[in-house]
């Protein structure tokens, strides 16, 4: 009942016994990796995400669309030049995430700004026009974003997140 | 065994959590001290692979409830998403199928080993009642989960197995009604099915918890029959159990692993990767094989009522085996006349599930009534005679003495285990003559394809040129609703790059909607889209068709089959032969003649086809040579069509089969250094014992 080997001395047992709790080690991990890679999105959801074109046409100056990419709200605005206005005078220094009106849009295409419409805080979707900053204001705790989508006040701690796009036409864009 | 235990932990942690539950006291008194016949021998491993089919027919299942649907017009397609989309979901799958049949066959392989040693006996009587009831759950969480993926077998097997119950005197009809939860099978049954087949497998573990406190309390029984007596008899579980169930579990792993990759369908009726339609049943309703046998009984009586009741009597009946059989020797081992009449049972046994899988007629009707009096009369007559007349051999008187006069008997194992070998290498070399001679018949022959066996791959230019044949032939009348454009561009696939599928994908008009007017309209089809199908309802195709609805191509080679009888399907065992849905496709595809051979008759309207059942197809000749110009040169005839095509709905039909083979190649190789490690490490560690 008592094994032979000593402490100091390596024998053969020990090797043999070493190397198969190593395979049973090995032979575990392997089989909980398909366990677990299972839960990440299926190639028919990956699929789904694919890039999405949307047509600006309809959308007159001072309105607002709301299209879904990857399930996530996406807010296209029209914005107007006093919404521009605004949203460039802004001192960067006053924003607790700073960024230039510049940065969040694309150049040239000043009035349309198109943000992921995802609250920063908590992921409550925020409703444009309203609040006091001419942007969004996130009902759930009070996030009060402006007409660029930029953290002005409340408990979000970042700017809505802009999605990668790109203008196909002046009339255009595709996200994703 | 019982009683309170003796472990004392050192660690303060664990003192202050035993004095509150004494878990660890248990766990160890279980799996640890408890005392184990050093003389058992590898038909007691099974009690422990059991034990890990449960944990991991659980642990699957749990995880395909994740991915699968419940409802009767999305359970099939979720299934087969699972088996195409998810992440290792073909692996989880088919884990999950081929781990209920070797659940089955390890517990039989258990039952039996019961029978043989006597396990039932007194003081074991519970022991064996609860197992018999944890058979029965079995029987109906197995027999739910086949329901689940919504295929023609699992509905009408719903059907058939619901309407056993109508057998009940007045209130039958009430019952079925009450099963069914509608006027027929349908989304209720599916759901509530779903629902108990997610519940059983943990009442199935809590009886399994109660068999096994059972067991540690009247202590295992052994192959000698004779109860332990003195320390000289037992070793502790651990590390002697465990490490032998380690390495049997090893083994049994191998053999899994053979079913899970390289002949998952092997188990399986072609039937079930058809649809669900209430409207027409399939020719032979054949149960999983696990239930052949009580399934032959049910059909052999002539007499609702009454087979039903035989069926049913058939599993009863072992839970009255330990007073049926009150010989007092109990290991068969020392009963001359009980060991013969007991291999005559299993015989019997095999035999009733191979009538199982017969048509109910002729002779096999006859032979099922014979065989199912022997069943009842083994426990009935064989096994009360027994007890009286029989005159058992003198048993050792402990079980270290058995242990001392099994060394001598080596010999007889190692002569024993070389003919099994020797009978199992005769198989595997009879299996290509047998394959040889199929060929001259009506049967379709079996063609060389560059998927099959364990190494097998696509041909990518046969599955380039097949795709064509289907877009410019097939396409015409027959959809692929679970290939998706981007599919094309996958691994293991035609070899297309992502920019062509989207391209290909363009060529399609969708149809989508409604948009923002509330209209549905067209577009050209994107990588997530699927190949659409001809017609825009099962209607439509009919009308088309003159009646006959084309079926969906994507699973054709999955959910056609033809017969390969007894002993083919033995020696399919051993070549991994798994082409029947290819080899039958193909053949179909060849087998047309522009007229019906003298004396063969064939109704108006129909085609003849020398392959196809009753040789009357509704399909006209599809292909003809030249029909179709391939661009490398390939010859344009009718025979490289159809092998063509066939190449490429094997692909459409099961997309992940590279991947299935390249793993199971891995596997492979760690399983079988790994059961050699094991049984290194096994015989070091029983070293010490001996």
């Amino acid at each position: 009942m008592t094994t032979a080997s000593s402490a100091d001395h390596p024998t053969r047992r020990d090797f043999l016994f070493v190397a198969t709790g190593a395979a049973a080690v090995v032979g575990a991990a392997a089989t909980v990796w398909p366990l677990v890679a299972q839960m990440n999105p299926d190639a028919a959801t990956i699929a789904a995400g694919a890039p999405i074109q949307v047509d600006l046409t309809p959308i007159a100056e001072g309105q607002d669309i709301k299209v879904f990419w990857r399930g996530k709200p996406i807010y296209i605005s029209h914005r107007t030049k006093k919404q521009i206005q605004e949203a460039q005078s802004v001192p960067l220094s006053s924003l607790p995430d700073p960024q230039p009106d510049s940065a969040r849009v694309k150049a040239g295409h000043d009035q349309w700004l198109v943000v992921i419409g995802i609250c920063t805080h908590l992921g409550c979707i925020p409703i444009a026009h309203e609040g006091n900053y001419d942007g969004f204001f996130c009902p759930c705790h009070g996030s009060q974003y402006d007409s660029s989508g930029r953290i002005r006040q409340g408990p979000a701690p970042a700017n809505l997140p802009v999605p990668p796009y790109a203008f196909l036409s002046d009339t255009k864009i595709q996200i994703g | 065994m019982s009683g309170p235990s003796d472990f004392q932990p050192s660690n303060p942690a664990l003192k202050w959590i035993e004095r509150r539950l004494p878990i660890f006291g248990l766990v160890h008194s279980s799996f640890v001290a408890y005392p184990t016949p050093r003389n058992l021998n590898y038909w007691w491993t099974f009690g422990a692979i059991l034990s890990m089919m449960l944990a991991l027919q659980i642990l699957t299942g749990v995880i395909l409830a994740m991915h699968y649907t419940p409802h009767a017009d999305l359970a099939f397609k979720s299934v087969e998403l699972i088996v195409r989309d998810v992440n290792y979901g073909w692996l989880l799958r088919n884990m999950h199928a081929c781990g209920a049949s070797m659940f089955f066959f390890a517990v039989y392989i258990h039952m039996f080993r019961g029978l043989y040693y006597g396990s039932y006996k007194e003081p074991r009587e519970v022991l064996w009642i609860l197992g018999v009831i944890i058979y029965l759950l079995m029987m109906a969480t197995g027999f739910m989960g086949y329901v689940l993926p919504w295929g023609q077998m699992s509905f009408w097997g719903a059907t058939v197995i619901t309407n056993l119950f109508s057998a009940v005197p007045y209130f039958g009809e009430s019952i079925v009604t009450l099963l069914w939860g509608g006027y027929s099978v349908g989304n209720p049954t599916l759901n509530r099915f779903f629902s108990l087949h997610y519940l059983l497998p943990f009442v199935i573990a809590g009886v399994v918890v109660l068999h096994i406190w059972a067991l540690h309390v009247a202590g295992q029984n052994n192959p000698a029959g004779v109860e332990a007596k003195t320390e000289k008899d037992t070793v502790p579980f651990t590390p002697y159990a465990t490490i032998k169930d380690a390495f049997g579990v090893s083994c049994f792993l191998i053999f899994f692993a053979w079913f899970i990759f390289y002949m998952p369908n092997y188990l399986g009726d072609a039937d079930n990767y058809i649809p669900a339609n209430p409207g027409v049943t399939p020719a032979h309703i054949v149960p999983e094989w696990y239930y052949l046998p009580f399934y032959a009984i049910l059909r052999s009586i002539p007499n609702k009522l009454a087979g039903v009741a035989c069926m049913f009597g058939a599993i009863i009946v072992l839970a009255f085996l330990p007073w049926l059989d009150n010989a007092r020797t109990r290991s068969s081992k020392y009963r001359p006349l009980a060991k013969q009449f007991f291999w005559i049972f299993v015989v019997v046994c095999i035999l009733l599930g191979y009538l199982g899988s017969q048509p109910p007629e002729g002779i096999y009707v006859i032979a099922g009534r014979i065989l199912t009096v022997c069943y009842f009369a083994y426990f009935l007559i064989v096994l009360p005679l027994l007890a009286r007349i029989e005159t058992p051999r003198p048993v050792p008187n402990s079980i270290a003495d058995d242990v001392l006069a099994k060394s001598k008997g080596r010999a007889a194992t190692a002569a024993s285990v070389m003919f099994a070998l020797a009978v199992a290498g005769g198989l595997f070399a009879g299996s290509t003559q047998n394959a040889k001679a199929e060929e001259g018949g009506d049967a379709p022959p079996a063609q060389s394809w560059s998927f099959s066996g364990p190494f097998g791959k696509y041909d990518r230019g046969s599955l380039q040129r097949g795709l064509k044949v289907y877009k410019e032939v097939c396409s015409a009348c027959h959809g692929l609703n679970y290939i998706a454009f981007r599919n094309l561009a996958d691994a293991g696939g035609p070899g297309y790059s992502e920019a062509q599928a989207a391209a290909l994908a363009a060529e399609y008009k969708i149809k989508d909607g409604p948009n923002d007017q509330g209209e549905m309209f067209e577009r050209p089809g994107r990588p997530a889209d699927y190949f659409p199908a001809p017609f825009p309802n099962e209607q439509a195709a009919r009308v088309a068709n003159g009646g006959a609805a084309p079926p969906d191509l994507s699973l054709i080679t999955k959910a056609r089959s033809y017969k390969r009888g007894f002993p083919q399907f033995v020696f399919d065992f051993f070549t991994q032969y798994q082409e029947q849905g290819p080899d039958y496709v193909d053949a179909v595809l060849q087998g047309f003649e522009d007229k019906a051979p003298a004396g063969v008759t064939i109704p108006e309207g129909s085609y003849y086809n020398k392959y196809f059942p009753g040789h009357a197809i509704k399909m006209p000749k599809p292909l003809s040579d030249g029909q179709v110009t391939f661009d490398d040169g390939s010859p344009a005839t009718v025979k490289q069509y159809a092998h063509d095509v066939t190449t490429f709905l094997m692909w459409a039909a099961e997309p992940r089969m590279e991947e299935r083979k390249r793993i199971g190649m891995q596997v492979f190789f760690f399983l079988v250094i790994f059961a050699i490690l094991m049984y290194f490490t096994k015989r070091k560690v029983w070293a010490n014992a001996h």
